[in-house]
């Protein structure tokens, strides 16, 4: 059996895989490609370009957050051209999107209901990556620009809420934004300087909406990395065992265009059933309120996309040791490479690991669910404890289950893989 | 990893419908969950009552708007619930509308249209306080939607008013409310009585008649785009539905070649 454990044989194994195509020979392609090799590059990337031949349907939510993220960028280009970015004028004009502008009702519908769609994109490209250990090694720069862009759209989704100026935009606002004054010494600094003022207003107001306009195409340039990184490595399988050779590979077309295709359509259906018929399930009704500094709402609740990590931030009694716990949550997935000493990387596997990961699962989802509840009476302790196993499997499950683990044998290869299961 | 998709749409569908409600009838203070009713506006066919929705115009104009306000509408998106031109013209005219300033720098009163937003009770937040005791009654024009389970909301609090319990201390100039966070309210039951007012249409305007159409009208006054929407929504879906099918065959079709 060969070592399925060597990165850099890995690599060369990969890099070896040629598929055959026959190229477009024509005399203007052969000339724009001399000059730009952009017909040359999409002809490599679809046609000789391996990719294992035993993906499953997990592996569709990259691209899907790759639509995802475009639907958002050409909904909101459109309603940047009608929203205001003022305090006295930003709920209004958001109303006036509503009622006034032809289809806007249905173009900001699309944008706030995307916003949420995109999260469940990413959280099941994580959730997969996290399961079949696509995060190690040689895909740790892979893994790691993906933590990038899902820290750079938290971070531009938060912005995006606090510009219709409700209730919530408001106090969101106010609450996210004063973490920063836990810092020691320099805090309130930054929380001022963050404010363009001595409060959330106006000018923070106009900011936001500045930095959540250029934020997606940052966003965008970072996903181009991501997919070079991929290109670079390869794709991770279910069965976590590398490609090999031609036997093991498919190109991505017609392959993958057709099962991609396949894969955007039922997103768009459940993405439809949220923004024909609920389109404001995802959203907190304070938020139809118009921002009122005086009046603070009786629960401040985040998006149901930050609520697990919500809940870690309140479930420790300090202020700086929560903001801590709570990005560092995020910062310990950087570490994932390192910290998974598992010979198989696929949890397929991994009968020991299987448990503890499904457990982690759970308690990611019990960990929202206490983010909406009241920070009282059990919900702290359970928050504790669900914080405690939200570390412990990071840095204790992951390093130490091998030492008790029994894996399951894996297949030869890929190919050998592909026909098991066909 | 079937497990972990079941896992992951528990995950999807836990942050939205889980706790919903905070409802909770021990706490003596906290609101009741709302009272809950079959709408016509409800469901993926939803369409307007657009009868009823006229006649809840009829209520808001002739009590509600006595305190609030509706100035996210124009009397012209009136047209989306059944009222004709003439009848839009009609009702615009009878309002008074601050407009200006002319040519001489004035400003000026001249009789509503169509387009302009509708006409509020009070000049402004100050103004509507110092009418009622220190309190503020909220526009309206998005009241469904910024209330949890919104309708059923605005109707128990038209119809639920009660008198306070033995022991409930009742802030002066408040009322008992079951169903309103704090269960003490400034607004005094607004609709009083049967026969408190005549629709146009013939209806007998029972308490629980009024308070059932002027919901109707509310939820045209936040979402005057549902019946558009809901009509899109189940031709996308059909749309898709197919098009989702005819996929997975040409999917199946071709990988049937990977061997």
């Amino acid at each position: 059996m060969t070592n399925h454990n060597d990165p850099n044989q890995e690599l060369q194994d990969f890099h070896k895989i040629h598929l055959d195509s026959e190229p477009n020979q024509s005399k203007a392609t052969a000339w724009l490609n001399s000059r730009l090799p952009i017909l040359s590059t999409l002809e490599n990337t679809l046609k000789k370009h391996p990719y294992p031949k035993n993906l499953s349907y997990w592996w569709n939510f990259g691209s899907i957050a790759g639509i995802a993220l475009l639907v958002q960028i050409l909904s909101g280009l459109f309603l940047a051209m009608h929203y205001v970015p003022n305090t006295k004028l930003a709920f209004e004009s958001v109303e006036h999107i509503m009622r006034d502008v032809n289809y806007g009702w249905l173009i900001r519908y699309i944008h706030a209901v995307g916003a949420s769609m995109f999260f469940v994109a990413l959280y099941a490209h994580i959730t997969r990556g996290l399961y079949y250990g696509s995060y190690r090694a040689p895909r740790e720069v892979l893994w790691w620009v993906g933590i990038i862009i899902f820290l750079l759209t938290m971070a531009t989704a938060f912005m995006g809420y606090v510009l219709p100026w409700g209730q919530m935009s408001f106090w969101g606002a106010t609450v996210i934004t004063n973490l920063f004054s836990a810092i020691p010494v320099v805090g309130q600094s930054i929380v001022t300087w963050l404010w363009g003022g001595y409060s959330v207003d106006n000018p923070t107001l106009n900011r936001f909406f500045v930095l959540h306009f250029l934020m997606p195409f940052v966003i965008v340039g970072i996903v181009l990395l991501h997919l070079v990184a991929l290109h670079q490595t390869g794709s991770n399988n279910p069965s976590g065992v590398p490609m090999k050779s031609k036997s093991d590979a498919i190109p991505f077309h017609p392959y993958f265009t057709i099962k991609d295709l396949v894969g955007f359509v039922a997103f768009f259906l459940v993405f439809g059933y949220f923004l024909f018929f609920y389109p404001n399930a995802l959203g907190h009704p304070d938020n139809y309120i118009p921002a009122n500094p005086m009046v603070t709402p009786a629960h401040i609740v985040p998006e149901w996309y930050f609520l697990p990590f919500y809940a870690i931030l309140r479930a420790v009694p300090d202020k700086l040791g929560g903001v801590l716990m709570m990005f560092g949550a995020i910062a310990l997935l950087f570490f994932l490479p390192y910290l998974d000493k598992s010979p198989v990387r696929s949890g397929a596997y991994r009968p020991l690991f299987k448990k503890f990961f499904y457990l982690f699962i759970l308690n990611f989802i019990f960990l929202g669910w206490l983010g909406k509840a009241p920070a009282e009476g059990w919900y702290i302790l359970a928050s504790r404890l669900s914080t405690l196993y939200y570390y412990a499997y990071f840095l204790l499950v992951l390093p130490m289950l091998p030492k008790f683990e029994k894996t399951l044998p894996l297949p030869q290869s890929i190919d050998q893989h592909y026909k098991q299961n066909h | 990893m079937r497990l972990l998709s079941f896992l992951f749409l528990l995950l999807v569908f836990n942050f939205n419908f889980a706790l919903a409600s905070s409802g909770n009838a021990t706490n003596p203070t906290s609101a009741l969950h709302p009272k809950q009713q079959k709408w016509q506006f409800d469901g993926i066919f939803g369409k307007f009552d657009k009868a009823s929705a006229q006649r809840g115009y009829q209520v808001y104009k002739e009590v509600c708007s006595a305190c609030h306000g509706l100035k996210l509408l124009s009397y012209r998106n009136l047209a989306t619930i059944g009222f004709s031109e003439p009848e839009i013209k009609q009702i615009a005219s009878e309002y008074l509308i601050t407009d200006g300033p002319n040519d001489d720098g004035e400003m000026f009163e001249r009789a509503g249209l169509p387009s302009d937003k509708m006409a509020g009770p009070y000049p402004n937040e100050q103004a509507a306080r110092s009418a009622n005791g220190g309190a503020y009654p909220p526009d309206l024009s998005l009241i469904v939607k910024a209330r949890h389970d919104g309708a059923n909301y605005v109707y128990s609090l038209l119809t639920g008013y009660q008198q306070a319990p033995d022991g409930f201390e009742l802030a002066s100039g408040k009322n008992y409310h079951p169903y309103f966070e704090g269960r003490q309210i400034s607004m005094p039951p607004p609709l009083v009585e049967d026969g408190q007012l005549e629709y146009k249409d013939g209806t007998y305007a029972t308490k629980e008649q009024m308070a059932i159409d002027v919901v109707n009208f509310l939820q045209f006054a936040a979402e005057p785009e549902t019946e558009h929407r809901k009509k899109m929504g189940v031709r996308t879906m059909l749309f898709l539905l197919i098009l989702f099918v005819l996929l997975l065959i040409a999917k199946k079709a071709v990988w049937r070649n990977v061997k």
